[in-house]
């Protein structure tokens, strides 16, 4: 199987999984405890928030909480933040080519009483400045807008957008999931109040994640219980999780300048390979505020799902913006919030290449998809007629 | 959402594919913006009954899955039994499909109706099929959508 889905999932590097082994079974205390198995825990957990703090230039270890996942650092943001500073109400900005995480999370907040705007993006897959500074208001409370998109892997400038929130005295908070550890993130450059992790994007464990929440920010949070990570996410901690979370990060960031220059290569080595073989294809975006290794690609006339699974019986796990792989009608938000048409984003790719990628993998890649896309336009009662230029 | 094992296998091995020359009826259904479009060409013998059908389809693994095995399923069939195969007569066929799928990704009972109608226009004759939605370049399956329901994250 060659895996090029790093965007969706990354393998535990066996470095990090070394390293989480002894808090499984030996140092298995709750960090809460006072007597030295516990204790133990409890200092391995502040090892590593340390750790997460500085890789991301955070002033202090306390301004990070840990989490299940970028999901409950989304929704704690949100929610245990306005439940202090709005809980009756106010404004939420946010963008429609939002995770998931974010994107449905304001739209229940708007159902709830919040007013929500969206800002779109255009259809560099940036979004602008200006776009948000004319939907900020007197009321807007909290703005959220993506550092890296997990689909079009798209980076936004994050630190001009905090400060437009900033100078209309509302909080910035930034979904950092994707970029984390692939290009530079620090929180007090960019200038973020608030900014989500995850550490299975990172070569980490699924189910831990972290907030960053900076320092006299009024938070009450959404999970009531034992009171842990200073009453902000009660809950006994996943101290084997946290501590593979912060060395993965320690060993994406050790890496990271090579790694990006490796990826972006072999990025654009796919997206020009399959462009210039293949008719009526194209890169979704251009430009040089992207993620290292994330290729999005939109062939035309052919449906996503059904390249996804020729190109799984051939061993290769890549992602589609299609509605059928989704289980939804429509094809991915984020496509058609950055202007590609439906029946485009039906044949969308995502390839994204991470740590174990080589050149041969991605050649291979290239080589299977080919032949793949070939048979599909061959068997579609409708390529010649939109996209052929002559009959074949 | 996973497959069966007899979707996929008409997934990666469709049958019949392609265009029947001379076709006594052509049906055409789907719609690209929705990504499913699917062709279908029948050959029909003195006595209504389908001698040969082919297909060609744009769009996922269940739309192709299912245009072909309409292909096998109705070759020999008389017309009229031939447009009462239902969606989930297909699906029944094929194992099940996935909810999410059934009803913008069968698109080959309906291309089959409008096929026989086609036919049957050609020899100056009533069509059988009834309303036929798909059929219609402006239909949208998102207006008869009961599967999602956007708050179901």
């Amino acid at each position: 199987m060659t895996y090029l889905d790093y965007a969706a999932t990354t393998p535990v590097d066996k470095r990090v999984l070394e390293s989480m082994l002894p808090y499984f079974s030996e140092h298995f205390g709750n960090a809460n405890s006072l007597y030295q198995v516990g204790r133990d825990a409890y200092h391995a957990l502040e090892a590593a928030r340390e750790t997460i703090a500085s890789g991301i230039g955070a002033a202090r270890p306390s301004e990070i909480i840990f989490t299940s996942g970028g999901t409950e650092a989304d929704n704690a943001a949100f929610v245990s933040v306005l439940k202090r500073i709005a809980p009756d109400g106010g404004h939420l900005i946010t963008s429609a080519y939002e995770h998931p995480g974010i994107l449905n999370l304001v739209i229940s907040l708007g159902k709830q009483g919040y007013d929500i705007t969206l800002v779109q993006p255009r259809e560099d897959g940036l979004i602008h400045a200006d776009d948000l500074a004319k939907a900020m208001r007197e009321d807007t409370k909290i703005v959220s807008i993506m550092h890296g998109n997990n689909e079009i892997g798209t980076v936004n400038d994050v630190k001009t957008l905090a400060e437009i929130a900033h100078s209309r005295g509302a909080l910035f908070h930034t979904d950092a999931v994707q970029s984390l550890g692939k290009v530079p993130f620090n929180v007090q450059d960019l200038g973020v109040d608030m900014a989500s992790f995850s550490a299975h994007k990172i070569y980490g464990p699924k189910g831990v994640g972290a907030l960053y929440l900076r320092r006299g920010i009024s938070f009450d949070s959404f999970l009531k219980g034992g009171g842990q990570e200073g009453r902000r996410r009660s809950g006994t901690q996943n101290v084997a999780g946290a501590i593979g979370f912060a060395k993965a990060l320690e060993l994406c960031l050790e890496e990271m300048d090579a790694e990006a220059l490796r990826l972006s290569v072999l990025r654009n080595h796919i997206v020009n390979r399959v462009t210039s073989a293949l008719e009526n294809t194209q890169a979704t975006v251009s430009g040089d505020m992207l993620l290292p290794g994330i290729a999005s690609l939109l062939i035309n006339g052919v449906e996503g799902e059904s390249m996804l699974l020729q190109l799984d019986n051939q061993g290769y796990a890549i992602s589609t913006g299609s509605a059928c792989s989704s289980g939804s009608l429509d094809p991915s938000h984020v496509l058609l919030a950055v202007g590609v048409k439906k029946e485009i984003a039906h044949g969308s790719l995502r390839v994204s290449l991470g740590r174990f990628t080589t050149e041969e993998d991605v050649d291979g890649f290239v080589d299977a998809l080919i032949p793949i896309v070939e048979k599909l336009r061959a068997m579609s009662p409708v390529y010649q007629r939109y996209f052929g230029k002559e009959s074949s | 959402m996973i497959y069966s094992d007899k979707v996929m296998d008409h997934f990666n091995n469709p049958r019949n594919v392609g265009v029947i020359e001379g076709a006594d009826g052509v049906g055409e259904v789907g719609n690209i913006s929705c990504g499913d479009i699917m062709k279908i060409s029948i050959k029909v013998d003195d006595n209504d009954v389908i001698e040969d059908a082919k297909f060609q389809t744009l769009g996922c693994g269940a739309a192709i899955a299912t245009s072909s095995i309409v292909t096998e399923l109705i070759k020999g069939k008389k017309l009229e039994d031939a447009v009462k195969l239902s969606k989930q007569d297909v699906a029944d066929e094929l194992g099940g499909l996935p909810s999410a799928k059934m009803h913008c990704s069968v698109l080959a009972t309906d291309g089959l109706k409008v096929a026989v109608d086609d036919y049957l226009a050609k020899q100056g004759r009533e069509p059988i099929s009834g309303e036929i939605k798909s059929a219609d370049p402006n239909f949208d399956p998102h207006e008869e959508d009961d599967h999602h329901d956007k708050d179901d994250y």
